[in-house]
């Protein structure tokens, strides 16, 4: 190629460039208000979606480095149940020969006196902790504070948070009794946990753990392998104690807020794809407003290739500009986002965790380009369509309607709607419900797909109404459906989405409260402690709650915990009290075993609940093996329960067999069944005398705990509540600016009908009952949509993501709200455009685009 | 200082006055040591130690110095305890191994609560370990085992003698006043044979050690810097113990230069014993060495006048300085010395210099 060619070559490619930049900078200039409007869309989604990615991050890594400060440089360790486990386990080990160190701790989560708050105490010998674990080695100024019973050392999270120094005492609860341990000094430790270590003996001395321990951390020697360790190891321990590398514990952690957490992530990629959808509807409008100028840039010898790309290149630009927004946005949302709602936005799975947020590069970059992928796929139909129209047709106006044929013949929707069918009758993967996330996604996806022909069922329904604005509006939806059909995607698709959630929260909600009054028949409960596993009622205190006047009966529950694998959290024991005869009738029970009477010599029953039937693939009637006291016990599964408390699952037993199987007859709670009209605040004090433990108690009524149990919830679900607004945020948003736009396409159409007589109230009017159609339309499609949506998110994806069923409950009351308001805000938006697009002359509209 | 680790330090766990409300058994001049009692632990004491220095030939012909101490501390704060975990009877031990080609200490420590089996000293007789480091008489051999990080020692020291009472009858005074005395006998000329094994070999090991027994409860004066200890075998047989414990600076000066309290026993080749008074030990610095890691000036060669014995010390190794601050809090110098008398080698043992840091507190 010589100087010249490329010369000639360089200055063809500058005068594209230069026509392009000026045909999208003028676009963009006079649309500025609906581009602004789709930037932000793809920035709201963007941000979401990066926030929500920050917070996890930041909460798990905080949460994994926590737990590797604490696990120290532990190759393996050994747990159990929460109570503990023989400490003669500890012996064997620590003579093992292929363990250079056994460190063994005992834990307690000691409740503060005067806090609804408990504290872990770590009990260690230092002289074994300081190999594996230095992060649990004491500060101490005086040696021997590290070996006295009564002392105890403060990590610096745990002084900040109870605002103790060195030389301050701290009480505890222990049963019913006060154990005030003095603060001898501090942890040097980097972990933002809250934690306290004290000496193992004072720790089993002041706890009433004589000769327990709840974990033995091991250190083996050089060049031994640690799984085949592990594996000779575990055949000889006891039956619910387990050994495992410290990962697996912090894995369980996380596991188990993973759905949780993959829930928060989709709802952002679903407020993302709303922007896209925004994106689409602008680009659409826009294109059909620049057909002409379009037309004359090919006839000047605009390739469509071109034009194609010209048309991408803007919706790359709205979604970068979006995409940068939205990271910085996402990056302030998540630091307010931890400020205000904590590590796990409110839903409790990360107690203690303060994590600082870190920009990961490569999370920004996968949103960013999420948020650019977004844009330009809802650019790419408006742009195909744009290039694919004939330069002379589209010269002349007046078939602007071509552009908005149906996008797609209908089966592929009916085919995606069945295919939807399908998914949501497939099983987790992962022990995520992404057959689920499929399944809403293809029927949104269908549903979108068939709104044209769907648009066109549905105005043929109303008869040609008698007055001119109405049958005017009328006329011109069914002669424009495909313009309909734009504005239509993303009113249905926010309304689907919104009205899912609408139900989905309330059946939520409802089965919640429902189950709520079905656990907590009694009339007053009373709990040792409010906090931690260090407060107890023994049995000379349990006595003490019989005899109590107006109180008809006392049933006590124990709360203990069991290791059944040591991948998974440990679950939760309740040994109740159970009303004799009939025991299932205490609990809300979804399943039962269909087998005869209970006879002597079965296995002794017990209920599990839905969690840990999906966890450990438990069904009624099956035989399960539990490890009680260190040895393992057979029983038989007599139901499923449902539980709304314990995500980690949850067994329940009769009491007295527990006590008779462990020997534990201590108990957490007492259960008061009153008579009619006893005063519950003199109870109250008696039972404080009685127990000579005032302070220590905590009382609560049913109506309380439903109270603190709905007000949680409605805190879990702010952040859900946070995303859906977004979301039906944007849908509105996306009405209004198609709405808009079209009307103002429209002027010329105005300026005709003024000059055939009609006024500017029967325009406007005419625009009113267009708004109201299309909104109702949207809404009557959205919300059929959204409750197929919601069925699939309440019996697939919460089944699948947190092991819980749930009775569907349709808010009709919200419902209606939100349809009444969408409609009004519909019609007002049309109303608005169409006074603005009326306020020019009526000739000058008229002869506007001629 | 890292305070955390500083627990280990079985001298300064001693130091703590602040177990008050313990009693510790006086150290009286009135007691008869019995055998093979006495060589097992004395548990109501607050301090214990078995103190063994040797000096060791390898099968290449090499000289070698090893210290194994075994420490035994009630430290008083969980006498009422009722887990089993409670920490009644601390136990400490350290090893050192001085090799010239080395030009310093290689070291180990191991630091445990007594009980469950695995940290134990028995009451009976010598019968001390921490997890796999021991130390046990049997007969009229000392067995240790000890896996330290860079070398294993399996030694046995056999004594072809009956303990050499230090003090009167094994009442000996650390001051002037009557309660600054501990219970204190030795074991000089034990003969020694056992295998060393480092990384890449094992060697046989032979030679000759020292073995101090001590207890007390309250063994150093507040105005007490430190000491100046020897255990010297001769190679006629004799064997020569001697010490001066040095004064804080300000503090009254009783027995001439910084010299607080001394003492030391001679015993000749036929087992024949006589006690020195504090005026009969003289320890004069002939040459001193700085020790790069801590800036600390150690004296480590000396002319020891004790009783007769006119002798003068050289180290096998300028560099022994067990400078623990970081691990047990603790700094101090343990090193194998040559003596000689007239310009010739008459004999082989170990010196020990403490407080030359700060003062030391026990």
């Amino acid at each position: 190629m010589t100087d010249g060619a490329i010369t000639a070559g360089a200055a063809r490619v500058s005068a594209h460039v230069s026509i392009l930049g000026a045909t999208i900078g003028g676009a963009f200039r006079r649309n500025r208000a609906r581009l602004a409007l789709s930037v932000l869309a793809i920035a709201l989604g963007v941000a979401l979606g990066f926030a929500v990615q920050l917070i996890n991050q930041a909460a798990i890594g905080e949460f994994a480095g926590s737990m590797a400060t604490l696990s120290g440089n532990a190759d393996l360790e050994v747990r159990g149940p929460r109570a503990g486990f023989d400490e003669a386990l500890f012996v064997n080990l620590a003579l093992d020969a292929d363990i250079a160190v056994a460190s063994p701790v005992l834990e307690v989560d000691a409740r503060i006196k005067g806090r609804d708050d408990a504290l872990t105490i770590l009990g260690v010998d230092v002289f074994r902790a300081g190999a594996v674990t230095p992060a649990l080695l004491p500060d101490a100024a005086d040696p021997l504070d590290a070996l006295r019973a009564d002392r105890v050392f403060l990590s610096p999270a745990a002084a900040a948070w109870l605002a103790l120094r060195a030389g301050d005492t701290v009480i505890v609860q222990v049963g019913l009794r006060e154990v005030p341990l003095m603060v001898a000094g501090m942890v040097q430790s980097a972990s933002s946990q809250p934690y306290a270590v004290m000496d193992i003996a004072g720790a089993q001395e002041r706890f009433d753990r004589i000769g327990r321990l709840t974990r033995i951390d091991l250190r083996l020697r050089p060049g031994v392998d640690a799984a085949t360790v592990r594996a000779r190891l575990q055949s000889g321990l006891p039956a619910g104690v387990a050994i495992a590398a410290p990962q697996a514990r912090a894995d369980a952690t996380t596991r188990m807020s993973r759905a949780y957490r993959v829930n928060l992530n989709v709802l952002a990629l679903v407020a993302l794809f709303t922007g896209g959808l925004l994106v689409f509807s602008t680009q659409a409008l826009s294109v059909v407003r620049r057909r002409a100028q379009f037309a004359l840039l090919r006839t000047l010898g605009l390739t469509r290739r071109r034009l194609v790309a010209m048309l991408l290149v803007e919706g790359v630009i709205v979604g970068a500009a979006g995409s940068l927004l939205g990271l910085l946005a996402g990056y302030l949302l998540a630091t307010l986002a931890l400020r205000y709602f904590g590590a796990d936005l409110g839903a409790g799975f990360f107690r203690g965790v303060a994590p600082n947020i870190a920009i990961d590069p490569l999370a920004a970059a996968v949103f960013a380009a999420l948020g650019i992928l977004a844009a330009l796929l809802g650019g790419l139909v408006p742009a195909l369509e744009a290039a694919h129209t004939a330069p002379a047709a589209a010269l002349k106006a007046g078939d602007d309607a071509i552009v908005f044929r149906p996008l797609a013949p209908a089966w592929t929707g009916v085919a995606l709607l069945l295919t939807a069918a399908l998914a949501a009758a497939l099983p987790p993967i992962l022990a995520l419900p992404l057959f689920g996330y499929l399944a809403i996604a293809l029927l949104l996806v269908g549903t979108l797909l068939l709104m044209p022909r769907l648009a066109t069922l549905l105005l043929a329904l109303p008869p040609t109404p008698r007055r001119v604005p109405a049958a005017l509006a009328l006329a011109q939806l069914r002669g424009t459906q495909g313009q309909t059909t734009v504005s239509l995607a993303g009113i249905v698709a926010s309304v689907s989405l919104m009205v899912a959630m609408a139900i989905m929260v309330g059946s939520f909600r409802q089965s919640l409260d429902d189950w709520l009054v079905r656990i907590l028949p009694a009339d007053l409960y009373v709990r040792s402690g409010a906090a931690g596993d260090s407060a107890f009622f023994g049995p000379a205190e349990q006595r003490k709650f019989t005899g109590l006047s107006g109180v008809r009966r006392v049933d006590f529950l124990r709360v203990q915990s069991l290791l059944l694998d040591s991948s998974q959290a440990r679950v939760v024991l309740l040994a109740r009290d159970l009303p004799a005869g009939n025991p299932a009738r205490a609990l809300p029970l979804v399943a039962e075993a269909p087998a005869p009477a209970h006879v002597d010599g079965d296995p002794p029953q017990v209920w599990i609940s839905e969690a840990f039937a999906d966890l450990f693939g438990y069904a009624p009637g099956r035989a399960i093996t539990l490890p009680l006291a260190g040895r393992a016990v057979t029983f038989v599964v007599a139901g499923v329960w449902r539980d709304y408390a314990r995500q980690q699952g949850a067994i329940v037993m009769e009491r007295a067999l527990y006590v008779s199987l462990t020997g534990d007859e201590a108990v957490n709670d007492a259960a008061l069944t009153l008579e009619a009209g006893t005063n519950i605040a003199r109870l109250r004090h008696e039972l404080e005398a009685r127990l000579g433990a005032t302070g220590q108690l905590t009382f609560a009524e049913p109506g309380e705990i439903r109270a603190i149990s709905l007000r949680i919830f409605d805190r879990t679900f702010a952040v859900t509540y946070a995303l859906e607004a977004a979301a039906v945020g944007l849908g509105l948003v996306g009405l209004s600016s198609s709405f808009g736009a079209l009307v103002f396409a429209r002027r010329r159409e105005f300026g005709m009908l003024r000059h055939l007589g009609l006024t500017k109230a029967q325009i406007a009017g005419m625009l009113a009952t267009e708004g109201l159609l299309v909104s109702g339309i949207g809404l009557i499609v959205g919300m059929g949509l959204g409750w197929l949506m919601s069925l699939v998110l309440i019996f697939v994806v919460n089944r699948q993501s947190f092991h819980w069923s749930m009775d569907l409950h349709v808010p009709w009351t919200t419902l209606l709200v939100l349809a009444g308001a969408l409609l009004s805000l519909a019609t007002a938006t049309t109303l608005v455009s169409a006074r603005a697009a009326m306020s020019g002359d009526a000739v000058r509209a008229v002869k506007d685009d001629w | 200082m890292n305070r955390r680790l500083f627990l280990l330090a079985p001298l300064a766990l001693a130091s703590s006055r602040a177990s008050a409300q313990v009693r510790y058994p006086a150290v009286t001049s009135d007691q008869t040591l019995a055998f093979p009692r006495d060589h097992g632990s004395h548990a109501d004491f607050r301090t214990e130690w078995w103190y063994v220095t040797a000096w060791v030939r390898d099968d290449n012909g090499n000289d070698l110095g090893i210290q194994i101490t075994f420490f035994r501390n009630r430290p008083g704060v969980a006498e009422t305890g009722t887990s089993r975990f409670a920490p009644r009877q601390l136990l400490f031990a350290h090893v050192a191994l001085a090799d010239p080609r080395h030009g310093k200490l290689w070291h180990d420590q191991r630091a445990a609560r007594a009980g469950f089996g695995l940290a134990e000293a028995a009451d009976t007789t010598t019968d001390v370990r921490i997890g796999d480091w021991s130390l046990r008489l049997v007969g009229d051999t000392y067995e240790a085992r000890i896996a330290a990080r860079e070398f294993t020692l399996q030694l046995a020291f056999t004594a072809s003698a009956p303990p050499m009472l230090q003090g009167t009858r094994g009442f000996s005074r650390k001051g002037p006043h009557a309660q600054q005395a501990s219970y204190y006998y030795s074991r000089p000329q034990l003969r020694v044979t056992g295998t060393l094994t480092l990384p890449h070999r094992a060697t046989k090991v032979n030679g000759t050690a020292w073995l101090d027994h001590e207890w007390s409860s309250d063994y150093l004066a507040p105005e007490a810097r430190g000491w100046d200890w020897i255990g010297i075998n001769f190679d006629d047989g004799s064997a020569l113990m001697a010490f001066r414990i040095r004064t804080r600076e300000g503090s009254a000066q009783r027995a001439g230069g910084d010299t607080y309290w001394a003492g030391g026993a001679w015993q000749d080749s036929h087992g024949g014993t006589s006690n020195l008074q504090p005026d009969e030990v003289a320890f004069t610095p002939l040459r001193r060495w700085r020790s790069p890691r801590s800036n600390i000036d150690y004296p480590v060669a000396f002319r020891v006048q004790a009783g007769t014995v006119d002798i003068t010390l050289e180290p096998l190794l300028d560099d022994a300085e067990l400078d623990s601050r970081a691990s047990v809090g603790t700094i101090y110098w343990e090193g194998a010395v040559r003596a000689f008398a007239g310009g010739r080698e008459v004999g082989r043992g170990y010196l020990e210099l403490t407080g030359y840091g700060s003062p030391l507190k026990l």
